[in-house]
């Protein structure tokens, strides 16, 4: 009988169940395809009815429009796939908006990395300050963040006065970063398009990031694995706050003019594209592409609102209605994908 | 068999290893004079060290195995750990040895799912020693206790559902590629050798939401595999399998102790601990009070050493007597939950619901007082046919209920004593619409005197009182509606031995005025003490009836783990 413990290691034969891999792949991708399929169908219905949506100029705006969203969304998807929310990033790009645009007024010549440099380390310290009290003082993040977004919104009052950055104080090369494109694709979009593809590609291959999957899934099982959750969510506000801060100085180079009001409720917005894009609201799945998507999907509706010429007032209660109906479709996506396992399970004794 | 005979050296304690140790008696309720302080947990630690290679003639197949160890993979000695003033475990000893499979059993409360959680380094014992190879170590959270080698398998299984089976194992140990990356692949691979090793298919792709209770465990048993564990507890393993389910469960377990891996298998039923397992550690009260080869014992044995008490005697004469019908429960079934119920309670009638935790008994209460639904049969209160799901129609018709957990169910922590006396009777207190404070204040004077309430002000915030008090006050709450049917769910729990007493006869007195009781409770010197009639609850079922003249510990515990042919 000694011999079962010879015969432990590798498996006999070949690797088991790639079919049905291949199938659950196929069952994952689903929830971004169907978002991209929204996309799709939205562009297409909305092209038939007014063709100028689809011109050059059109698309480099809504993809321009859509950068500081979908890069938002992408640290908005590090929080909310480990159960938690981050309600402060609005705040965040506000205040980093103002106080790194304002260094071109105070030291003119100051290099453009140098800025970005600004920008980051606010961000750094506002997602920190979140991370800890999240994941030290074990405050729900809905709370922490919810004072976060006031205190940092305070502090940018208190910074900005009455004070404005406006265009004529920030260098032409710093104004141009939006609107540099190649073959007709902003530059841009292109980087942060790739910024995303990193993350998401981190949250899929990586350790860490997959157990920030695990501690939304589950959080109890997560701690009783041995995983730290602690040090997972304080990383995940932490890397939230940072890309709010770089976001925010992409804000300045596109807007140009930097009040106290800057990214005022950019947090629910980002919020609606993350679940648009099929993030679990309750955390353990979703991806960072999908939440771009989401972002694109947002941006496109508005923009399409606007070429349809439907009045200005319309705008927020379509969105929300749309949001309501990706919703809707998560859901009934979610349960059917959970019937379909069930039937295919191998049941042994069920 | 009853408590009282005597069999000392009935049971070989085959170990004998102390040096001039006697074969300790291992259950020594027959000499203890009472509950508390028992004998037997400063005698019995000599029949413990057990080396597992001299398992001797055991029933189940033993695989030739690993060689026998000299000494145990794990040894947990004299740990104590208290939850402010409740000690949970006082004398916590255990030793494991490579390729044994060592059951743990003991009533409800005896401690065994605190044992569970310092080993699972959940939990950090206060004092004791933990000696893992003979070094003492600490185990500070789950992964130190992981990274020694202790893989522990929940009685609820702790999957994370939106991850796909694969990841589930190899959460924070995934096979990586260069560049740290992830190998899914070879996680696949892995994950698909370690179902073929248990014998069986599960797909490592796909998601872990959906699975049945037992594919889960498979997958919990599939990691403890892949941490290498050799020392795996299970806890409860099998109160939610089928039998075949258990079967292969138990396929599995033999597996793991022919491959050198020590098993902790806790359970309840005790046909399983002596089909599967090679010794048993007995505890009782948070004590440690045997360690012995299963071979040669009898499931009475076990079940003697865990009740291991003297029977408080009742009170005769303070019976009541028994009049018409004020409860009567025909074939009531809630799906998965519990099936065909009937039992009547009559006037002046103490009824005892026992069973063992999750055999269903407060299921039935809260289905009775209306709190969750019931799929067939019908509750009568009075005659009068109650409809379900309504505790607003059961308040009414005159039932009363105080909740398991009272802290959360029974009361409102955070209003006053007064107010939650009151709070069941504001029909009664109100004058236009308005409660008055006064007549609250007397209503609930007028109870806490007729409780023995101790208390500062009636006004204070009710968590300021003790667990007995708050109890008290719980059962005021219910008493100033005069109910017919009074449910009581662990009246006692937590409650200290004085208070406790005062609610014992408190309840006995409410029965001689006439209020028909059904009390639900784990404690069965409580049961015996004060239960008129006992029904007996397994897995959903009744399955055995006692007068309070013909009950005995051990025979309601037999009903309570499937023992019942042996309790004669």
């Amino acid at each position: 009988m000694t011999t079962s413990v010879t015969e432990r290691r590798e498996p006999a034969g070949a690797p088991p169940g790639s079919g049905s891999r291949r199938l659950t792949e196929r069952v994952f991708r689903i929830r971004e395809f169907g978002i991209i399929a929204v996309l799709l169908v939205f562009v297409a219905i909305t092209t038939s009815i007014q063709p100028s949506f689809l011109n050059q100029q059109n698309l480099q705006f809504l993809l321009i429009n859509t950068t500081v969203y979908a890069l938002l969304a992408l640290g908005e998807t590090m929080v909310v796939v480990s159960r938690n929310v981050d309600l402060s990033i609005g705040s965040v790009l506000g205040l980093s908006a103002y106080v790194s645009a304002s260094t071109f007024g105070h030291h003119p010549g100051i290099p453009i990395l140098l800025v970005f440099l600004i920008g980051l380390g606010i961000g750094l310290a506002c997602g920190m300050a979140n991370g800890l009290m999240v994941a030290v003082g074990r405050v729900p993040s809905l709370v922490v963040t919810l004072a976060t977004l006031y205190i940092i919104r305070g502090i940018d009052i208190l910074i900005v006065g009455g004070n404005e950055v406006t265009a004529q104080t920030l260098p032409n090369s710093f104004t141009n970063i939006p609107r540099a494109t190649v073959a007709g694709i902003p530059y841009l979009a292109i980087a942060i398009a790739v910024v995303i593809g990193i993350g998401a590609y981190y949250m899929r291959a990586f350790r860490s990031g997959r157990e920030l999957y695990a501690i939304g899934s589950n959080p109890e099982a997560a701690r009783l694995a041995g995983i730290p959750v602690g040090k997972r969510i304080f990383t995940a506000f932490t890397a939230s706050g940072a890309i709010a801060g770089v976001a925010g100085v992409l804000w300045a180079a596109q807007y140009q003019t930097i009040d106290s009001t800057a990214g005022t409720g950019y947090e629910l917005t980002v919020i609606s594209a993350v679940v648009v894009g099929g993030v679990a609201i309750f955390g353990g799945s979703g991806s960072a592409v999908g939440a771009a998507v989401g972002a694109l999907l947002l941006s496109s509706i508005n923009s399409a609102l606007n070429v349809l010429g439907f009045p200005q007032l319309w705008l927020e209660a379509i969105a929300g209605f749309l949001l309501l109906l990706a919703i809707t479709l998560d859901r009934i996506i979610s349960v059917r994908l959970m019937t379909a396992l069930r039937r295919r399970s191998p049941g042994v004794g069920t | 068999m009853t408590a009282g005979d005597a069999h000392d050296g009935g049971i070989p304690s085959s170990g004998s290893a102390v040096p001039g140790g006697p074969p300790a008696p291992p259950a020594t309720q027959a000499s203890a004079p009472s509950a508390e302080g028992t004998p037997a947990s400063e005698g019995t630690p000599a029949s413990t060290a057990t080396p597992a290679g001299s398992t001797g003639p055991a029933s189940t197949p033993t695989p030739a195995g690993p060689a026998p160890s000299a000494q145990p993979v794990l040894a947990l000695h004299d740990a104590t750990k208290s939850f402010g003033a409740v000690h949970a475990v006082t004398n916590g000893t255990i030793d494991l040895y490579a390729g044994e499979a060592h059951a743990l059993v003991g009533e409800n409360g005896a401690g065994k799912s605190t044992m569970v959680k310092i080993l699972a380094g959940v939990y950090q014992p206060d004092s004791g020693e933990l000696l893992i190879d003979g070094t003492p170590v600490r185990l500070h959270n789950p992964a130190d206790a992981q990274n020694a080698g202790i893989a522990v398998i929940y009685q609820e299984p702790t999957l994370f559902p939106d991850l796909s089976v694969a990841e589930n194992i190899f959460m924070g140990r995934q096979p990586l590629l260069a560049g740290r990356r992830i190998d899914r692949r070879r996680m696949h691979a892995e994950s698909a050798a370690l179902f073929s090793r248990l014998g069986v298919k599960l797909d490592p792709g796909r998601i872990s939401r959906g699975l049945s209770i037992a594919d889960q465990q498979i997958v919990e048993i599939a990691k403890a595999l892949s941490l290498d564990a050799r020392v795996i507890v299970m806890d409860e393993p099998t109160a939610a399998l089928s039998a075949t389910e258990v079967a292969r469960l138990f396929d599995v377990v033999r597996t793991l102790r022919s491959g050198g891996a020590a098993v902790l298998f806790i359970s309840h039923r005790l046909e399983e601990v002596f089909e599967i397992c090679q010794r048993v550690t007995v505890m009782r009260d948070g004590r440690h009070v045997l360690t012995s080869e299963l071979a040669g014992l009898t499931a009475d044995d076990l079940v003697r050493a865990m009740v291991g008490r003297q029977m408080e005697e009742r009170a005769a004469g303070e019976r009541g007597v028994a009049g018409e019908v004020v409860l009567h429960v025909e074939h009531l079934t809630r799906e998965g939950v519990f099936t065909d119920i009937s039992l009547d309670v009559r006037a002046g009638e103490i009824v005892a619901l026992a069973g063992l935790v999750g055999s269903g008994r407060s299921e039935v209460a809260r289905a009775v007082f209306g709190i969750d639904r019931y799929d067939a049969g019908r509750v009568v209160l009075r005659g009068r046919q109650l409809r379900r799901a309504s505790p607003t129609g059961a308040m009414a018709a005159g039932i009363g209920f105080v909740p398991e957990d009272r802290r959360q169910q029974g009361l409102v922590m955070d209003m006053s004593i007064q107010q939650n006396v009151a709070l069941a009777s504001l029909a009664r207190l109100r004058q236009g619409g308005l409660v008055r404070s006064a007549a609250e204040r007397a209503f609930a004077a007028d109870w806490a005197v007729r409780l023995n309430l101790k208390y500062g002000r009636l006004i204070d915030p009710v968590s300021r009182l003790s667990g007995g008090n708050q109890q008290k006050v719980v059962l005021a709450k219910w008493l100033g509606r005069q109910p017919a049917l009074l449910i009581v769910d662990e009246p006692t729990r937590g409650i200290d031995i004085a208070t406790k007493a005062e609610v014992h006869r408190l309840l006995v007195r409410l029965a001689r005025d006439g209020v028909a009781i059904l009390m639900i409770s784990s404690e069965l010197p409580e049961v015996l003490h004060i239960g008129d009639r006992i029904l007996v609850m397994r897995e959903g079922r009744l399955t055995a009836e006692f007068g309070h003249e013909d009950a005995s510990e051990e025979k309601i515990m037999a009903a309570a783990t499937g023992q019942l042919q042996e309790a004669s």
